[in-house]
């Protein structure tokens, strides 16, 4: 792998399913070592994008490149360096959940046996059941499990954490953050906008099978719209004229907002103006951000 | 506790709106089918005492389809279909129950439907109910059946409810079985161990020295109603109590048990993988090992058994020289035997086609399940993973063939005292079935890699074959639409046809060019 080429870098990527377009033309650039979060509604192609890349699905058009490689000419060779856990995983009703985890280690090219122990003891899995018997949330761990024990570079999580209880999700982030720590690439499809927050360095967000937002949290942040609550010392008048200044509601010396984030410093002056009594300042989350992308969408379509 | 019992069998009844009227036909059809062709066979008093005398001598094939009491059409055919029959109700019973008690418990739609205003019982109640109507309507399409074919009254009633009473005691024993394990696969096979079980039990007790083990096995019963010769009524008192006690002790094990508990533990697997499964050949062969011990188990049996039954014709035969010229009219030349086994060896071959189809088509349920693309996203190349099901599919039926001809063999050879030349001549007979079941393993890879959404196409072009095979003759369909068959070009080793080895050479460059289909056509196609 050359030293400039990322790990996973994709370009106007295009697919359809007969008459729906899933893919249409979407980008996505995760750089080394970083964990990424890729965020979509349902059915925006999350999950056709990453087996596109694990060369399950060929791309109709567009540019692929997954650590170094084509992933539909290379897939044998570049998936002995990745693992993959899927969004909803079935296993074999008659193996257990150990004979998965160590049969796909294997066909991966190795598995870290402490690591593996860890991991079992800080999921709370029991290896020994057969895999009809596991809940949802069990067959998760099982590839999850699978998928971290392994030695490679890059790590395809999607949705990992469905299924999993608000106590396993705090083990996963744990985990992640620990790859991470390890130098590992990991891409995080997920709609758990707080584990998107907790744990990327940058995002993607797409919709419709295109890349509307990527970036770190913080330039995305940039983007959109602080929220303030003031009480001033005297009523304030004009303040709608200001540019960048957006649904505002004054009522008496008590003002409430959103503001752009070149608009902040101008209405924060105009504010000490009139002298600030209270002042209630929320940086903008990522669900803001997200919902303000989604509510531009029209009915979602029902593929994934 | 059996509350909602009633919209249960109505949520079965329509879950099971084919399956179970194909059963019933099927069930209802082989029995009456029995006598007025039998009366066209044997129409003498003289034909039917010797048929009969030959059977009762034959120890194979009273251990296959049980005793014989009598000589009229009645005894012969209660003798002909009773036990064999009343094995196929028993075993619709054992998958009707677990299916609508254990596998629903196990799907967690049991649940579901638990928390509406369903009782405890309600499930099982429901589940048996249904068996037991459609033993009762077994009952009565026998009994009109065999009274439509001229038999006398009390022995057709005594047949129906023979049959019918196998049903209801399997019902039971599923019903406590469904109790037992957690899994509804686990069930069934406690199910069908018992069957098996009382299968050989009433074979060795209708065969040897101690009669008292028919006795004992619920599938020996409907043989010892003996209708049409005396019949024994009180027979199927006994078969009632044992079903009602079974269904007793299956009710109070639910009462004991959590939903979705079994009141056997769930047994726990090995925490880490044997070193051999490592690779996709070696997952293909854990997940097959199963149906291939099953098959390759079945196969034997019936090759001994037709190893048995050959010597049955040759008996009967000797006694029956109007049977002789009608067999010779329809076989041609060859030796009788050797045409019954190149007859039930080609039987065999579509068998094992089915078997090769089902094996393959393991790649489509496992891709369509999700399990392909969690293999397929580690180092395992498509061509690897498609190929280690293709193996099977090819290396399977081939031995379950084997199986079949080594048994024959045997079984034919001590008979004639000539085992060393019957083992290899029979197992060439059936081993040349091979060719013709690897193209149908082909098609159906070529499906799965071309067209994966038609893959049930290759059960169609299957059957198409059979009815070929079977009736292509009596059709009179043109030569060149029987040639479309790989089955019309096997060899015909054993029934005196010369072996050509050119058609078996074709017949592998088919099956090679289509696994080259499919496996190029799964190259290049998407996954999922």
């Amino acid at each position: 792998m050359t030293v400039a080429e990322s790990p996973i870098a994709v370009s106007g990527l295009t697919k359809s399913f007969g008459p729906t377009r899933a893919l249409d033309g979407l980008d996505l650039e995760v750089s080394e070592g970083e964990v990424h979060g890729f965020l979509g509604p349902n059915g925006s192609g999350k999950s056709t994008t990453i087996r596109v890349l694990l060369g399950l699905l060929r791309a109709d058009g567009g540019h692929t490149r997954l650590l170094g490689g084509d992933p539909w000419r290379d897939a044998t060779t570049l998936h002995r360096r990745l693992a993959y856990v899927p969004g909803d995983v079935t296993l074999w009703p008659n193996l257990t959940g150990g004979e998965v985890i160590d049969m796909l280690g294997r066909m991966r090219g190795g598995l870290d046996r402490a690591r593996r122990a860890a991991l079992l003891e800080r999921f709370d899995l029991d290896p020994r059941k057969k895999g009809r018997t596991y809940s949802k949330g069990n067959r998760q761990k099982v590839a999850l499990v699978a998928a971290l024990a392994s030695d490679v570079e890059l790590l395809l999580l999607d949705e990992p954490t469905s299924g999993l209880d608000p106590l396993m999700e705090e083990v996963f982030r744990s985990c992640v953050a620990q790859e991470r720590r390890r130098g590992r690439t990991v891409l995080l499809s997920s709609h758990v906008l707080a584990e998107v927050e907790a744990l990327c360095d940058r995002v993607s967000i797409i919709r419709d099978g295109r890349t509307v937002e990527s970036g770190s949290l913080t330039d995305l942040r940039h983007l959109t719209r602080t929220s303030i609550t003031a009480e001033l010392a005297s009523p304030p008048a004009g303040l709608d004229a200001l540019p960048g200044v957006h649904d505002l509601a004054v009522e008496g010396s008590r003002v409430r907002c959103e503001v752009d984030a070149e608009a902040l410093d101008g209405l924060l002056r105009r504010f000490t103006d009139h002298g600030v009594r209270s002042l209630v300042c929320r940086p903008p989350t990522l669900e803001q951000l997200f919902l303000r992308h989604y509510a531009q969408a029209g009915p979602e379509p029902a593929f994934r | 506790m059996i509350t909602g019992t009633w919209p249960l069998i109505r949520l079965a009844l329509r879950r099971d709106r084919i399956r179970l009227p194909i059963w019933l036909v099927l069930l209802v059809l082989i029995p009456s089918v029995t006598p007025p062709s039998f009366a066209a066979l044997f129409p003498t008093d003289a034909a039917r005492a010797s048929y009969a005398a030959g059977l009762a001598a034959n120890p194979a094939l009273v251990s296959i389809q049980g005793p014989i009491y009598g000589t009229d059409l009645g005894a012969l055919s209660a003798a002909r279909v009773l036990t064999i029959t009343a094995v196929l109700v028993a075993l619709l019973s054992v998958l009707t129950v677990i299916r609508h008690t254990r596998a629903e418990e196990e799907a967690g739609r049991r649940e579901l439907l638990g928390a509406t205003v369903v009782g405890r019982h309600a499930g099982l109640a429901a589940a048996l109910t249904i068996v037991v109507g459609c033993d009762v309507l077994v009952a009565a399409g026998v009994t009109a059946g065999f009274v439509g074919a001229g038999l006398p009254f009390a022995g057709s009633v005594a047949a129906g409810l023979a049959l019918a009473s196998a049903g209801v005691v399997f019902a039971a024993v599923a019903a406590v079985a469904a109790q037992l394990t957690e899994s509804a696969r686990a069930a069934t096979g406690i199910g069908l161990a018992a069957l098996g079980a009382t299968y050989v039990l009433r074979a060795a007790g209708d065969t040897g020295s101690a009669p008292w083990l028919s006795w004992v096995s619920p599938l020996g019963w409907p043989a010892l109603v003996r209708p049409f010769t005396g019949e024994r009524w009180w027979v199927l008192a006994l078969a009632v109590a044992v079903a009602v006690a079974l269904g007793a002790v299956a009710f109070a094990l639910s009462a004991r048990r959590d939903l979705a508990a079994g009141v056997l533990p769930a047994r726990l697997g090995p925490a880490a993988a044997s070193p051999a499964l490592g690779g996709p050949l070696a997952l293909a062969w854990r997940l097959q090992r199963g149906g291939l011990l099953g098959w390759t188990a079945g196969f034997v049996l019936a090759g001994a058994a037709f190893g048995g039954v050959a010597q049955g014709i040759e008996a009967l035969l000797e006694s029956s020289p109007d049977t002789i010229e009608l067999l010779r009219q329809l076989a041609g030349g060859g030796d009788l035997v050797d045409v019954f086994l190149a007859a039930e060896f080609g039987i065999l071959g579509l068998l094992a086609s089915a078997f090769a189809i089902t094996a393959t088509l393991r790649l489509r349920s496992e891709e369509t399940d999700g399990r392909a693309e969690v293999v397929l996203s580690t180092a395992v190349g498509r061509v690897r993973w498609a190929s280690s099901h293709l193996l099977v599919a090819l290396l399977g039926p081939t031995l379950a063939l084997l199986g079949a001809g080594v048994a024959a063999g045997l079984v034919r050879g001590v008979a004639v005292g000539d085992v060393a030349g019957q083992v290899p001549r029979l197992v060439g007979g059936a081993l040349a079935q091979v060719p013709a079941v690897w193209v149908l393993a082909g098609l159906a890879l070529a499906l799965f890699g071309v067209l994966p959404q038609w893959v049930v196409g290759a059960w169609g072009v299957l059957v198409t074959f059979l009815l070929f095979g079977q009736f292509g003759r009596l059709l009179q369909l043109p030569q060149w639409v029987l040639n479309l068959s790989p089955f019309t070009h096997l060899p015909r080793t054993l029934d005196g046809g010369a072996i050509a080895v050119a058609p078996l050479l074709w017949l592998l460059v088919v099956a090679a060019a289509l696994v080259t289909v499919g496996l190029v056509g799964f190259r290049r196609r998407d996954v999922g």
